[in-house]
């Protein structure tokens, strides 16, 4: 079931807003509007559905209306049409009591600037969504203890804010949100202020932390490598319009239209590929069947200096070279076996082309990608690995 | 051209509305004048003097040495300050005019607290208050002392009334700032936890306009100070009086020693109040 939920979801700032929903049901565009009426369009008629358990980014650049998008989510902001549903539960129409109430036990959220309290201890901060919930003094410390030790803070519990660094301070932030146990966990760029290191240790952690933890996050940014690290599925905002929903993969295959594909132009594909997107079908010979002389007369066939080695089942067995295969026909060997050689590099289909790029560089045979069952899906050659990275359309886009 | 009609009688309507305050809330002022005044002369009369110099002397200093940061520099001053004020024969007047900057200081930072909260909160408070403030600030001391008298006769309780309505405005305005300047992303913050407007003002807003407001209880402590002289023609004792009989008598000497003696009272308490907030940051 969906935990989070937006229909037709539309904010626009301004006065006299009813006629700018009609111009925005009339499909007329966020300039126009904006010239008309003077109101300008943050959201505009937003639908999209997050299932338990995801990372759902919506990721744009400033100004797309990402950030206001999710504060309509939790309502900071309140929608100017739509719905949004949390749980089944209609959230938009909920009176100041029953939002709070639902603030308190679904939703939490980290801020970019962190906006942690400066004056309380950063114990008391993680204990913050706690207190305002009226949880005694001792439940409320041990829990807020364990969710700082939870992203790696626990020495540092009697410090204010100010005395830690950037990445310290956000895992605060995060420790403050775990804290109420929320189910959704909303995330405004919160790992955008820090500097890249720092940044990537803090994505690699909330992946990890995620893998236990099993929340629903939103996760909101303008960095689209940050989106394709951590997202399940991707939301691309333009002008206040989702403009493409998709898990990573089908955001970078198939862009929706020319703003996406501009937008994915510059990713460094070689941390999104994998294996499977640049492997080639291989050429093998039967280890039962086959003979040194069929062998040769495979390779020669397909201009290759080495075949590669199955079984029945087309379990990987190794590789045979063309010249360890003619000389064994000269002393009239007939099994495959005794030139057999096992010294080839195995990736699973998986792999980042990233690892492939630095070990094709050290081995003359092809890498072959093999399932953790031992069967052979394909095999890479350096062409297929340069090709991929530039991009020019030569990538298996069928895996 | 101008002429065009007689002169408002603004002047006559303010002394008929005053009539009728006065006589009206009578009820209200009367017991006012009376048992507030009783309380300052109590006060002033018995507690403070029944302390003796020397003792008043040390706890001042003591506060002084703790508030500055266990610096000797304040605590020194305020020993010999204090014990030239004494020296002087001042030392009843001085207990008369803390008393009445104290408690003036006191119940303009009860009344503007609250409604700088209020300004704060509303933009029609904002806009009904910011002209009050205006006014009471720009309005000379001296118009307001007549209606002071009127309603609460002579004495230490029309000098507080006047302290009052000269001295809150800086508490009121830096309040209402304090707590505008809390950053927007801490009020989200504490919005997205769920946090009810009052917990959102003692948890988060007071705290962190904590060292504005204080600036403010500084400043209207000062202003409550700068009073005590104009308050003294209604007859409120202290200092100020003996400035104002040594003006009358055109003494030079004895006016400028009761000037001094304010001057070296409003160090201490400006210094103190001051080192109070950074204290505490």
């Amino acid at each position: 079931m969906a935990v989070v939920e937006a229909k037709n979801l539309s904010k626009i700032f301004g006065k006299n807003i009813n006629q700018s929903i009609k111009m925005l049901d009339q499909g007329i565009s966020k300039e126009e509007i904006l010239k008309k009426t003077g109101n300008t369009v943050g959201v505009n008629r937003a639908s999209f559905s997050v299932e338990e358990g995801e990372i759902f980014v919506i990721m744009g650049l400033s100004g797309s209306g990402k950030s206001t998008l999710v504060r309509l989510i939790n309502r900071l902001i309140d929608p100017s049409e739509g719905s949004i549903l949390i749980d089944g539960k209609e959230l938009a129409t909920l009176d100041k009591k029953a939002l709070r109430q639902v603030r308190r036990e679904k939703l939490g959220m980290v801020f970019q600037q962190f906006a942690l309290f400066p004056h309380r201890t950063i114990l008391e901060n993680a204990a913050f969504g706690l207190e305002v919930q009226g949880i005694d003094k001792e439940e409320r410390r041990k829990r807020a203890e364990e969710s700082l030790k939870l992203v790696g803070l626990g020495d540092y519990i009697h410090q204010k804010p100010g005395q830690l660094s950037g990445g310290m301070q956000q895992r605060v932030g995060l420790a403050r949100a775990l804290a109420n146990d929320p189910k959704v966990l909303l995330m405004d760029e919160a790992f955008s202020a820090l500097d890249p290191l720092i940044r990537k240790e803090m994505q690699d952690e909330l992946i990890d932390l995620q893998a236990s933890m099993k929340k629903t996050i939103i996760f909101i940014t303008h960095d689209l490598d940050e989106a394709l690290r951590i997202g399940d599925r991707i939301a691309l905002m333009k002008d206040g319009v989702i403009v493409q929903i998709g898990t990573p993969e089908e955001i970078l295959m198939n862009p929706a239209n020319d703003y996406v594909e501009k937008f994915v132009e510059d990713v460094d594909r070689s941390k999104i590929l994998t294996a499977s997107h640049i492997m080639k079908r291989p050429e093998t010979i039967n280890i039962e069947k086959h003979g040194p002389r069929a062998a040769l007369e495979r390779m020669r066939k397909e201009g290759i200096s080495s075949i590669l080695v199955v079984d029945e089942k087309r379990r990987l067995q190794g590789y045979v070279t063309a010249d360890d295969a003619s000389e064994a026909r000269k002393k009239e060997i007939s099994s495959i076996k005794e030139i057999l050689k096992t010294d080839i590099l195995r990736v699973v289909p998986e792999t980042p082309m990233q690892e492939i790029f630095s070990m094709i560089y050290d081995t003359p045979v092809p890498i072959a990608v093999v399932e953790e069952s031992g069967r052979l899906n394909g095999i890479i050659v350096r062409g297929a690995v340069l090709a991929a990275l530039a991009n020019d359309g030569e990538v298996n886009l069928d895996a | 051209m101008l002429d065009f009609m007689d002169q408002i009688p603004l002047a006559e309507w303010t002394e008929k509305a005053t009539d009728w305050i006065q006589d009206k809330f009578a009820f209200l002022f009367e017991p006012i004048k009376e048992h507030f005044g009783n309380f300052m002369d109590f006060i002033s009369g018995e507690v403070l003097t029944s302390i003796p110099p020397v003792l008043f002397i040390l706890i001042v200093a003591v506060i002084a040495f703790l508030v500055s940061g266990k610096k000797f520099g304040l605590a020194v001053f305020s020993i010999v300050g204090l014990w030239f004020v004494y020296n002087q024969g001042l030392w009843e007047a001085l207990m008369s005019t803390i008393t009445l900057v104290i408690l003036a200081s006191l119940l303009s930072v009860i009344i503007g607290v609250p409604i700088g909260i209020l300004m704060a909160k509303s933009k029609i408070a904002n806009s009904i208050f910011t002209p009050i403030l205006d006014f009471m600030q720009t309005m000379p001391a001296f118009v307001y002392l007549i209606p002071a008298v009127a309603f609460f006769g002579i004495g230490m309780v029309p000098g507080v009334f006047a302290s009052l309505i000269f001295a809150t405005p800086p508490t009121v305005r830096f309040t209402n700032l304090g707590i505008r300047q809390v950053s927007k992303d801490l009020i989200e913050a504490s919005d997205s936890f769920g946090a009810t407007g009052p917990q959102k003002l003692f948890k988060l807003e007071l705290p962190m306009a904590k060292s504005t407001i204080m600036a403010g209880i500084n400043q209207t402590v000062m202003l409550a100070l700068s009073m005590v002289v104009i308050a003294s023609m209604i007859g409120a004792p202290g200092l100020g009086s003996q400035v104002l009989s040594a003006l009358q008598r055109a003494s030079v000497g004895t006016g400028f020693v009761a000037g001094v003696g304010i001057v070296i009272l409003a160090i201490i308490i400006d210094r103190i109040t001051q080192n109070m907030n950074k204290g505490k940051e």
